[in-house]
């Protein structure tokens, strides 16, 4: 790679044009809070079922608990994963994996770049794969996963997945030591905007927010809504009255599984969950996410043929 | 005869696996090769990141053939029989031979077995191998089912003959064995191919990669202590991590970093911890100030700048690293200088047992249990009540909450900082030690005091609510808090009865099985010290045997007096004494215990033992009450030659019933005057 990228927004369009050169779906992030680019259903439902698949994207995240009001120079609330996930895994997915650190800037003889084991599990959906941290001169910049199991469906085919934590490798990249310094657009252009420009403000309000202000009795009713919400989809009769098709609502109901994650995550922030409640509800929300995989399997893009399958 | 080469190459193995797997690889294949009826000479395994590599030397051609007889059924047995013996054997009926016997015709069934090629039988062994490797965690990859524990990319499989190496035709995984290997993942990606275990451990060198984890270790080893050397400080040794970082990397580069000044103040245990735990780097300390002020790193690659790039992107992430435990540490320094009330609360939310209360409900009763152990260790109660309370605070630190290795330690750290007492401080730290049978024991009283008392809450506590150790299950480590006890007690040479204690604690059978328990782990621990099992049992039947102090100081005594010619004879005649008794009280309906005068005494041997019992009794009672065991049992030694001479010349069972019942009585005493100091009938032999 010639050039080194000069900006935050250009380490991401360049692994945007890189990862579509080998081949996936560039989407678009999903249009909800999620706590991390896995829970995107391209990533969780897409794992499971027989059928090929391979996409790219980014996923704005939120971890109410990591909220530092935009002081800590690497802690975020809201932050930025790109996201990879092929199914089947490639033999050559670590070379693949490689080649995009050589696309933003990377020289893999110039830095120390390691696997270091880091077998990945989560609990809330019920999926574990084995993989590692992908270290940099120390730093890990990647998660790299085999699928194994999602929603208490054992993978087969074995999906491949990579996450980048896009500030942290920017701000490496870049050379930057606090993230709100950090150059968003090129700093050469007319309105230059670094990402404290953009996000400062937003990490201070919603760190107010989650520590503090959102209430928490509205907060569990919307849990118990969307908990009640997801298992009233997947009750419904798979054939649709209006269409006389059959319809099973795999995602709306993840939706509703998604959005009582986070609502999890942002009482767990306000504090008001004790460590046995904890353990409550994440199980809550992982049962949720179990039927929503045993419900994707039952439609097409879950692989799904027929009752005799 | 040829030699055996495998290699597995695949993506990056576990660092803590490698060890084992080769381990595992060695033996399944030898094993498995050896049993289909091939012998070798040698066999060595190594493991890098990415490869497991099995080297066998000698290893002959073929199977030997085999021929194996097998006795059937009477040829006039039911048909069921005659089926199932071919169905066993794989033969049908018109390849049995019929034999007679004494007791009728049987049918036979010979098998011969022709040797078999040592390339059928590697491929075959080798193919059970990797379906059943025992991998601590193993994972399928792609479209396939085959399980290895990162993805399997090629496996090299070499008979390597005087005339050249073959390939051992072998597939599995669709992955088909070739002669071929690939070296450093960004050195020397391009395969290449070998011819024997030597070519292949050469090339591998040329293309950057080390086979040996051992050469690995000693490469970084000696290069950190080098580079150290240069700057004045040393390497601060940790043979796991080491081995660790040896099994991250193929081509160990090592590259040494200063700390940064702003985080020279934090404490030594911090800055090791962190450094190891997040960053696998090594410590380097500054022998004069004991500080540590250098990390060494050790990268997979040769950068063309030596090194620069990446020794700055690892300061950079040191640098974040370290800030977070500065602000940990100046975080948790602010608590304990308010006097750490913060915690004791947070220790009110923290369940230690949901039978058994909150973990400030544990540190209530340490400090009672703690004070009134005290005057037992020469502790100050009020001080031992005290480190009781906070020797437990530190669980709610950041720190600790970060680094849980690190409790304790950051415990005194705190406890100095909020200005208490340097005992108190101390006992935040030593109250965790003993660990294990070979760690040190803390001395100092107070520590002790609260060492103890963390250890009996543990024990009368799962005891009271019936949570105690089976057979291999022990999730609360009760065995060692039970050994802690008897290593605080007997190390430093404590007296404390333990039984009013648990009696306090435990209802009686209950306590009396939590002594037990004691007792059991204290056999064990005397056992390591050469102490037989039945010297502990003699002394286990006398008074004062919930003081484990007293009890091994007897048991001493008497594994000393026992290993004498005069100790292990008092101990026959002793017995020899206690049977002629026996014998007598359950003929005669009445128990022999007073009354013997010496003025019945007929025979001079008689007399001479009336005269070494008075002369040697007051000495002996005397010694025991002063708990001086060794000099008791001298004393009993004494008593030996007397005795002898009287089983000698006397005997016991006189005509005249007086004189009989006198000597009766005098046996007597000599069991009574043993029996006060240990009861040797338990002793074997």
């Amino acid at each position: 790679m010639a050039t080194l990228p000069r900006s935050f927004q250009e380490i991401i369009l360049r692994l945007q044009t890189y990862w579509a050169q080998a081949g996936c779906a560039i989407l678009q992030p999903y249009d909800m809070e999620v706590g991390a680019g896995t829970f995107h259903p391209a990533t969780t439902l897409r794992a499971l079922g027989t059928r090929p698949w391979a996409a790219a994207y980014v996923q704005p995240s939120r971890r109410p608990t990591d909220g530092r009001y935009g002081e800590n120079p690497n802690r975020l609330q809201h932050y930025y994963q790109y996201q990879v996930l092929i199914k089947p895994s490639p033999p050559d997915l670590q070379d693949l994996y490689l080649g995009s650190l050589e696309a933003i800037g990377i020289d893999l003889h110039l830095h120390d770049i390691r696997f270091v084991e880091d077998d990945w599990e989560s609990p809330t959906l019920g999926a574990w794969g084995l993989g590692w941290e992908v270290w940099c001169d120390g730093m890990e910049v990647s998660q790299f996963t085999y699928f194994q199991q999602v929603g208490g469906h054992d993978c087969h085919p074995v999906s491949g997945e990579l996450t980048y934590g896009l500030e942290r490798l920017a701000m490496y990249v870049l050379g930057v030591e606090h993230v709100m310094e950090m150059p968003f657009n090129d700093p050469g252009a007319p309105i230059p905007l670094t990402y404290g420009d953009v996000f400062r403000q937003t990490e201070e309000e919603y760190s107010r927010h989650n520590f503090d202000a959102a209430d928490t009795e509205r907060l569990l009713r919307h849990f118990e809504d969307a908990e009640a919400e997801c298992r009233a989809l997947l009750a419904a009769e798979e054939t649709d009255p209006r269409t006389g098709r059959r319809i099973v609502m795999a995602h709306p109901a993840y939706d509703q599984c998604i959005k009582a994650s986070h609502l999890f995550n942002l009482l767990d922030a306000r504090g008001v969950i004790s460590v046995t409640e904890r353990q409550a509800y994440i199980g809550r929300v992982r049962a949720l996410a179990k039927l929503c995989a045993d419900a994707f399997v039952r439609t097409e893009a879950g692989g799904w043929t027929g009752e005799a399958a | 005869m040829p030699d055996l080469l495998i290699e597995l190459l695949s993506e990056e193995i576990p660092a803590r696996m490698q060890e084992r797997a080769a381990e595992d690889l060695r033996r399944l294949m030898t094993d498995g090769l050896v049993e289909a009826g091939l012998t070798y000479s040698h066999a060595q395994a190594h493991a890098t990141p990415r490869r497991l590599t099995l080297a066998i030397e000698g290893l002959t051609e073929r199977s030997r053939p085999m021929r194996e007889e097998r006795k059937g059924p009477r040829t006039d047995a039911p048909p069921q029989a005659i089926e199932g013996f071919l169905r066993a054997t794989g033969l049908t009926l018109d390849r049995l031979e019929r034999r007679a016997e004494k007791k009728g015709e049987v049918y036979f069934a010979v098998i011969e077995r022709p040797g078999r090629e040592a390339a059928e039988i590697v491929a075959e062994v080798l193919g059970r191998t990797i379906r059943d490797f025992p991998w601590p965690k193993s994972m399928r990859w792609g479209t396939g089912s085959l399980r290895w524990v990162r993805p399997l990319q090629s496996i090299l499989c070499l008979l390597v003959r005087d005339s050249g190496p073959e390939v051992v035709p072998f597939e599995i995984g669709g992955l088909v064995a070739a002669n071929t290997t690939r070296g450093h993942r960004f050195h020397a990606p391009q395969g290449f191919s070998v011819t024997s275990f030597e070519d292949y451990e050469a090339r591998l060198r040329r293309a950057h990669v080390l086979l040996r984890a051992g050469e690995r270790m000693e490469r970084i080893r000696h290069d950190a202590t080098t580079l150290a050397f240069a700057r004045g400080l040393e390497i601060v040794d940790d043979d796991g991590l080491l081995r660790e970082i040896a099994g991250l990397v193929e081509w160990p580069v090592v590259l040494m970093g200063a700390i940064e000044d702003e985080f020279l103040s934090l404490p030594p245990e911090v800055l090791r911890t962190s450094m190891k735990e997040h960053q696998k780097f090594l410590s380097a300390r500054n022998p004069a100030t004991g500080r540590i002020e250098g990390f060494v790193t050790v990268a997979n690659i040769e950068a063309p700048d030596g090194g620069a790039t990446i020794l700055e992107g690892n300061r950079r992430v040191l640098r974040a690293r370290l800030s977070d435990a500065r602000f940990f540490w100046e975080n948790d320094l602010r608590v304990a200088r308010a006097g750490m009330q913060e915690w004791k609360e947070g220790l009110r939310h923290v369940t230690f047992h949901n039978r058994l209360g909150s973990q400030w409900d544990r540190v209530e009763r340490l400090c009672v249990l703690s004070r009134e152990i005290a005057p037992h260790v020469g502790a100050d109660p009020d001080l031992a009540a005290q480190a009781a309370e906070v020797a437990k605070l530190d669980l709610r630190s950041a720190m600790v909450g970060e680094f849980p290795e690190l409790q304790g330690l950051m415990g005194r750290y705190y406890a100095e900082a909020a200005g208490l007492p340097p005992e108190v401080a101390a006992a935040a730290a030593d109250h965790y030690s003993p660990l294990g049978p070979s760690d040190d024991v803390p001395a100092a009283p107070v520590s002790v005091a609260v060492a103890l008392a963390d250890r009996i809450d543990m024990l009368t506590g799962f005891w009271a609510i019936d949570e105690k150790p089976t057979g291999s299950k022990d999730p609360f480590a009760l065995r060692r808090a039970a050994l802690g006890v008897v290593r605080l007690l007997t190390a430093n040479g404590l007296r404390m009865a333990l039984q009013p204690l648990f009696g306090a604690r435990l209802p009686q059978p209950v306590a009396a099985d939590l002594l037990a328990f004691l007792h059991d782990r204290l056999k064990v621990h005397l056992r390591e010290r050469g102490i037989r099992h039945d010297v502990i049992d003699a002394c286990l039947a006398m008074p004062g045997a919930d003081d484990l102090t007293l009890l091994v100081r007897r048991a001493e005594a008497l594994a000393a007096f026992l290993k004498t010619d005069d100790g292990t004879n008092l101990v026959q005649l002793y017995k020899r004494t206690a049977n002629i008794l026996t014998q007598a009280e359950e003929r005669d309906g009445v128990e022999y215990s007073f009354g013997a005068d010496a003025r019945f005494a007929e025979a001079a041997e008689e007399h001479a033992l009336f005269a070494a019992l008075d002369a040697e009794e007051p000495a002996i009672r005397a010694a025991m009450a002063r708990e001086d065991f060794a000099t008791a049992m001298a004393a009993l030694t004494r008593l030996r030659g007397p005795i002898d001479a009287f089983f000698e010349a006397v005997q016991v069972n006189a005509d005249n019933a007086m004189i009989r019942r006198n000597r009766l009585n005098l046996l007597s005493r000599i069991r009574m005057l043993c029996l006060s100091v240990a009861d040797l009938s338990r002793i074997e032999g």
